[in-house]
């Protein structure tokens, strides 16, 4: 007999942070009793992936040789897996993923839309490794591009490799990777860092977190590749301390690839030194600017510095740095070994490769989603999202989070690359897609927003620490009914000079999310403003609370959700309200089906 | 663990990918055994136990062990269906453990069709 047993089957199960929160590691505990129970503990094996990018529908489990997907598996669905799956050899209908359009259950991963549409360079590994196995990335052609540029490469081929392939920041700003690079290259003051940005902050996004806590080893071999081509033998890792499964998981694969050295000194035995190191940060949404995460990471104050000179001369204890972020480091790997050829040949004119999102907010099929650039919003949305649940109508999406803008319907159709998005308001930024429906007010999802950047602006320049908070009380006051004529005008003048007299990237940024929903709103700020009244029926302060009389369909669903016991209503008779009691908290517009409620 | 070289990373690559053949890599053969109630009752977990320890016992990476549930034809059981990549499934009946060995031996190891125990070519989902 060999040494490890012949496993004839093997559940994948996602252990991705939105799979354990909804209990995966329950489900697992629960399939290994019953396998132990029937002996089949040496016949099946259980391996703990990344993020699958199905967070909606998790847990989710998929069991290979056949590749048949399940999803939102309870712990009590454990025996009949086992019974009838593992033992039998038989699907197990009632946990497989229904598909609206088709009003049918898919067996098969590439048969669901959410994943046939999506195309993996910076996901090609999930969740079919097991995140904490190095063996299992190396088999995945992990480290053969580290091991192919330092054996076949020189630096300056590397950085002309990576500057052919139309590679640019995913980060948000886009700059061209390999430029950053070859900048990087020409200093000659030792010692070089490298450092990793796996600082994400946006609202909704959570595309970091997924690469690095699902496949650590592609973003440590990634900063290895920019370490030989620039000179350097230190990187630094900069994560939030919100991300204690991520830190876990890269903690072990740094030792990992240390024990075989693939990290350390004479990597490979080809004579290249390069280690690295895991900063945690605090979490402020600032220190995911470059000058101010190498502060945070010298043990100071994270504050933007002015610029010149730029990091790649001066930046980590003033040497020469380079600061890619957690996808852009993700994409070397397939870069080097596939040629700069092949990943140019993806994507659009200027923007190339893929993008990964992460897709939130009101549409059926949240989750995280690679697609190539160039793709649709509409796509995005509708084909890989699945659409807006509860059958409502689409209203807009907000990308590039707090420094990007809304796109609205109508505009649907804007191809997803860094200039296309910035010529209509919005920004590709790190990633973060929010879909938001009718029943959304764009005034409130501004002052949200809004209220995010007050509480994150370091407080260094004036229009980005006083500007916004005037901006956020001004958005409060018309969302509270006490909006006057020329405060649209007011804050277009005031979001230009955010934008325009603030240093850093996020103050320059920071009014975006308040100029394009006017831009695309406008007719909602008139109405909060001169009407009184918010057409999405969100703020409070602007609902009347009464029951349209000729809407009303006597259904009662008003009075038995009402938490205040405000509802007047008897069968067949329309609802009233009594404002006496009413706490406007929207628990019965929200349950109005018929919208008799204004 | 002790530092690797280039020829090491290239050798765990190899050995790796033979325990994740089952997730959708490379596989030159496939063999399925039925086990519906009809197929575990004439005794299909005797017969896949038999092709594990076989399996493990030649380290064959290449080769994929999988049930299904009843073929159908339940008076001949236990059946299996041998795959061998680039050719028709074949279906074996009232296979046992000799039977099963000899199988294993020249149809996924050797792959020539052992036809005095072969039923048809095909599977019950296709007719070839």
């Amino acid at each position: 007999m060999c040494a490890s047993p012949y496993y004839r089957m093997q559940i994948m199960m996602c252990a991705g942070t939105g799979c354990i929160a909804s209990g995966s590691l329950d489900v697992k505990n629960a399939l290994e009793r019953e396998l132990a129970k029937r002996n089949l503990q040496n016949e099946v094996q259980i391996v703990m992936t990344g993020c699958n990018g199905f967070c909606a529908m998790g847990p989710l489990v998929v069991i290979y040789p056949d590749g048949i997907f399940y999803n939102q598996v309870k712990p009590e669905h454990a025996p009949v897996i086992v019974e009838e799956h593992i033992l039998k050899g038989r699907v197990v209908e009632k946990l497989l993923f229904k598909d609206e359009t088709v009003k049918g259950r898919v067996p098969l991963m590439k048969d669901i839309g959410f994943f046939g549409l999506q195309r993996l360079i910076v996901l090609r590994n999930r969740g079919l490794i097991d995140a904490e196995n190095i063996d299992e990335y190396i088999a995945r052609d992990g480290y053969s591009a580290l091991a192919k540029a330092i054996t076949e490469m020189t630096p300056e081929q590397v950085i002309e490799e990576v500057k052919k392939s139309g590679l640019r920041g995913r980060g948000g700003g886009g700059f061209p990777t390999g430029l950053k690079w070859e900048e990087c290259r020409r200093y000659d003051n030792f010692p070089k860092y490298t450092i990793c940005n796996g600082d994400e902050g946006d609202p909704g996004a959570f595309m970091d977190r997924s690469v690095m806590e699902g496949d650590p080893h592609s973003v440590l071999e990634g900063m290895a590749i920019s370490g030989y081509a620039i000179g350097a033998e230190q990187g630094y890792i900069y994560v939030r301390a919100e991300y204690p499964l991520a830190i876990q998981r890269l903690q072990k694969a740094i030792e990992d690839a240390r024990s075989y050295g693939l990290l350390g000194e004479n990597i490979l035995d080809k004579g290249f030194d390069f280690d690295i190191a895991i900063a945690p940060g605090a979490g402020a949404f600032v220190c995911g600017e470059s000058t101010a995460l190498m502060y945070s990471i010298e043990g100071k104050r994270g504050m933007p510095r002015i610029k010149p000179p730029r990091s790649a001369e001066a930046g980590l204890w003033n040497q020469p740095t380079n600061l890619n972020n957690v996808e852009t480091f993700a994409n070397l790997n397939p870069i080097i070994l596939n040629g700069a050829d092949w990943f140019a040949s993806i994507g659009t004119e200027n923007s190339k490769g893929t993008k990964v999102f992460a897709l939130t907010g009101a549409v059926i099929n949240v989750g995280l989603v690679e697609v190539p650039m160039g793709t649709s919003l509409k796509t995005l949305i509708f084909d890989i999202g699945g659409g807006i649940p509860k059958k409502r109508k689409f209203k807009s999406a907000q990308i590039g989070g707090p420094s990007g803008g809304c796109i609205p319907l109508g505009m649907e159709d804007v191809q997803i690359d860094y200039e296309s998005l910035q010529g209509v308001g919005a920004m590709m930024g790190s990633g973060g897609v929010v879909v938001m429906d009718e029943a959304t007010c764009m005034v409130d999802t501004a002052r949200f927003f809004t209220n995010f950047s007050v509480d994150e602006s370091c407080g260094k320049c004036t229009p980005c620490r006083e500007g916004l908070k005037v901006m956020f009380d001004k958005l409060t006051d018309i969302v509270e009914g006490r909006g006057q004529e020329g405060d649209v005008e007011f804050l277009i003048e005031l979001g230009h000079h955010i934008n325009n007299t603030s240093h850093c990237g996020l103050g320059k940024s920071a009014a975006n999310p308040v100029l394009s929903t006017i831009r695309y709103f406008r007719n909602e700020y008139d109405a909060h403003i001169r009407d009184k009244r918010c057409p999405a029926l969100v703020c409070p302060d602007l609902i009347d609370f009464e029951v349209i009389e000729e809407k009303c369909k006597m259904c009662g669903m008003c009075f038995k959700n009402c938490p205040s016991d405000a509802i007047v209503w008897e069968k067949k008779k329309v609802a009233w309200i009594d404002r006496s009691k009413c706490t406007k908290c929207r628990t019965c517009i929200m349950n109005c089906k018929f919208g008799a409620i204004r | 663990m002790p530092k690797i070289s280039i020829e090491d990373l290239k050798r765990i690559k190899e050995e790796q990918i033979g325990k994740m053949v089952l997730r959708g890599g490379r596989y030159r053969a496939k063999v399925t055994v039925h086990m519906g109630t009809c197929g575990i009752a004439a005794g299909a977990r005797d017969v896949m136990t038999l092709f594990r320890e076989l399996i493990a016992e030649k380290e064959m990476q290449d080769v994929i062990l999988t049930n299904s549930g009843c073929a159908g034809l339940c008076a001949k059981e236990p059946m299996i269906t041998v795959e061998v990549i680039d050719s028709a499934p074949v279906k074996y009946v009232l296979v046992d453990r000799e039977k099963a060995k000899k199988i294993f031996e020249e149809h996924v190891i050797g792959g020539h069709v052992v036809e005095d125990y072969a039923l048809a070519i095909g599977s019950e989902t296709m007719a070839v």
